[in-house]
């Protein structure tokens, strides 16, 4: 039978090297050659844009690259599905944005902050996302 | 064998109570929101309860985990903590940090990043807090007389739970950078670090309870945390798929997490066989129900209900949607909810002198929040699997399906109100308990 001492060596054995492993491919992956997500577009309006996004937490309603809160569309695609006009229309909306009967917060946000936004949505569209922007817009399913 | 110093434990379980209640009003806000009532949306909009449900969620585990840590680390370690007034203290500052967070979230202060909301001012006193009650905890081991094994696990897991909340305060531009890490901490707490502490209490509850030999307990404590590791730490890729990042995570992830279910099946079937070996037959016949309880839900909320979304080729599909929502829900109450209230529902009546392990009451709580919290995982799931099919498959309007399901957050709501209920029984027991003496502890404590 399993010893004490054997159970604790399959303990500290399996760790180390699953975490070694883990390691690797996480700095494999996050290399540059790996990029998928077009990092060098990674511009300061789109940073602005991100700031915004975390600021006000938008995540807590919405999805994007399919995280976040399930009471709200997700965003990625977006621009696709609706276009900047209608995006930018959702944010400067001076009252609660609820087309559909649910609300958005009225956030009002300036023309500038709106740009923002949409272009910080512009890069994340162009992320490669190993299937998943097919699944997840409407579009897609004239295209596949 | 009297260990003055567990009382600092009954008041990390009250402040744990205390936010559990808060904690489930919103989750009743954001359940009437999707079954479209929002008459609070002006005060109280979606977005800051949920971030209030799950900082709530986290703290009061976390205050749970500490207050069982205060519990058994004199225990194991034979020795009373080396300072009650800085647990105190700690004690103290968690609730304020607490508080201020979820008030913030009320006035739009918070980032962005799902259970990662607490900006980062409070994080650095958050560090503060986590290193205080290690140190406590590290010295008490270190003075105590003997350093056991479930003593070690429970410990090394607080250790790397408070380790890995860094990753999450690290700043990118990137939001897939973010994503990529704030999985560090959200993913290797819940399916790693967490199964650490989960099975610390587990081990030292059985001990207690079954009365079954340390050793035998303590060597299947090394396997299952063996499969946690082995299988959890690499099973981090399985949120890796579609973030945007290489696709070597879908074979890694997909392979890796498929195997973290056998980590909580270990455990399930550890809890249940331990009780049948035991001799010993333990009065306290409700702390069994919960610690039994804790295994076998965790293996149905995270092991079966996991592996039901964690292959790249349903998760294509599932991803952000209300099936998550679903595993999440019997996944955080099964492995960590109910082992927090298996430790309050043993330590108390060791705390207290007052024994009120037999009454009904104690029984209700446990059956009704249960089938309670499965009447909701079902809720979720029916409205998960519709959203799956209609949104992701029929490629329907995201807001069309919406309002298709809405009728199944009214059921979530009837089994929600079941669930609390339940909670709510608990509560009263734990108030009718009292608080804790020196006396108790020296009578009960064997
Ligand atoms: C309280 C929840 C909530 C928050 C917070 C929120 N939104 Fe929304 N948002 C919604 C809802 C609900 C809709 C859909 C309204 C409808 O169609 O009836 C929506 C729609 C949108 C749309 C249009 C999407 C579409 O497919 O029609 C965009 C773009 C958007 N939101 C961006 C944002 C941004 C950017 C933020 C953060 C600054 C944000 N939202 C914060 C709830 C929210
Ligand atoms: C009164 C009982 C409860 C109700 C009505 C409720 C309702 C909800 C709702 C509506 C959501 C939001 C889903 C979304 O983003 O659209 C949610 C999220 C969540 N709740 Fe609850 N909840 C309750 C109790 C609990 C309990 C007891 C736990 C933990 C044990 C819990 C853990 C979670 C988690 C982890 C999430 C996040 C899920 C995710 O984003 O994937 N909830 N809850
Ligand atoms: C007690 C252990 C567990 C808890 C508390 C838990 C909880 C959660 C929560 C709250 C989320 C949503 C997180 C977020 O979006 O920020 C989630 C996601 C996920 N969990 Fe778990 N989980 C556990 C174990 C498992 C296991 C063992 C598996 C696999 C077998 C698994 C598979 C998944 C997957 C695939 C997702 C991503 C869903 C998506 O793509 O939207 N989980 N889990
Ligand atoms: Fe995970």
């Amino acid at each position: 039978m399993l010893s004490k001492k054997q159970a604790r060596a399959f303990f500290l054995g399996g760790t180390v090297v699953t975490f070694l492993v883990f390691i690797g491919l996480t700095v494999y992956s996050l290399s540059e050659a790996q990029d998928q997500t077009n990092y060098e577009n990674l511009t300061e309006q789109v940073v602005r844009g991100k700031n915004l996004w975390d600021k006000n937490n938008c995540m807590g309603c919405h999805t994007l690259l399919g995280e976040g809160g399930y009471y709200a569309p997700e965003l990625t695609k977006v621009i696709d599905r609706r276009g900047k006009g209608y995006i930018k229309a959702v944010l400067m909306s001076p009252v609660p944005w609820a087309p559909n009967g649910r609300k958005m917060v009225a956030y009002g946000f300036t023309p500038e902050e709106a740009e923002d936004l949409i272009s910080f949505f512009d890069w994340i569209d162009d992320i490669d996302l190993n299937g998943f922007e097919t699944v997840i817009s409407p579009l897609a399913k004239d295209k596949n | 064998m009297k260990y003055k110093s567990q009382k600092v434990a009954y008041w990390f379980f009250a402040l744990s109570m205390l936010l559990f209640v808060l904690q489930l009003v919103y989750g009743f806000i954001m359940g009437f929101a999707h079954a479209g009532f929002d008459g609070l949306h002006e005060i109280i909009p979606f977005h800051t309860a949920k971030a209030v449900h799950l900082n709530l969620l986290v703290v009061w585990l976390l205050s749970g985990f500490m207050g069982a840590a205060y519990y058994i680390i004199p225990e194991e370690a034979q020795h009373e903590l080396v300072s009650v007034k800085l647990a105190y203290v700690q004690l103290i500052s968690l609730a304020l940090v607490g508080v201020a967070a979820i008030i913030g979230f009320h006035f739009n202060i918070w980032e962005g990043r799902k259970f990662l909301e607490i900006p980062r001012g409070l994080d650095y006193l958050v560090v503060v807090n986590v290193l205080l009650f290690l140190g406590i905890i590290l010295g008490t081991l270190y003075k105590g007389k003997r350093r056991t094994t479930t003593a070690l696990v429970l410990t090394m897991g607080l250790f790397f739970a408070a380790l890995l909340y860094l990753p999450g305060m690290l700043p990118f531009d990137s939001q897939v950078m973010d994503s990529f890490f704030r999985w560090w901490v959200v993913h290797l707490w819940v399916e790693g670090v967490w199964e650490l502490i989960m099975g610390g209490i587990l081990s030292f509850l059985l001990i207690k309870l079954t009365g079954v030999d340390r050793e035998v307990i303590e060597k299947w404590l090394y396997v299952i945390v063996g499969l946690t590791f082995l299988s959890g730490i690499l099973g981090t890729g399985h949120h890796y798929y579609y973030i945007g990042v290489n696709k070597i995570w879908l074979i890694v992830g997909g392979i890796f997490s498929a195997l973290e279910p056998l980590a909580f099946l270990a455990m399930a079937l550890f809890a249940v066989n331990m009780y049948r070996k035991g001799e010993k037959k333990h009065p306290n016949k409700i702390a069994l129900f919960w610690t039994l309880g804790s295994a076998i839900v965790a293996f149905v909320g995270a092991g079966l209900l996991g592996f039901a979304h964690t292959l790249p080729q349903t998760n294509l599909y599932t991803h952000g949607t209300l099936v998550t929502a679903m595993h999440g829900h019997l996944a955080f109450w099964g492995a960590y909810a109910m082992i927090v209230l298996a430790i309050i529902s043993y330590a108390l009546p060791n705390l207290t002198g007052r024994k009120l392990y037999d009454g009904a009451r104690g029984r209700a709580a446990f059956w009704m929040s249960n089938i309670g919290m499965v009447g909701m995982t079902v809720a979720f799931g029916v409205a998960g699997v519709a959203q799956v099919y209609l949104e992701r498959i029929m490629k329907m309007e995201f807001m069309e399906v919406q309002k298709m399901i809405e009728i199944h957050f009214m059921v979530l709501i009837i089994c929600a109100i079941l669930f609390t209920t339940g909670i709510i029984l608990y509560i009263i027991d734990f108030v009718k308990y009292g608080q804790p003496t020196d006396e108790a502890l020296e009578i009960n404590n064997q």
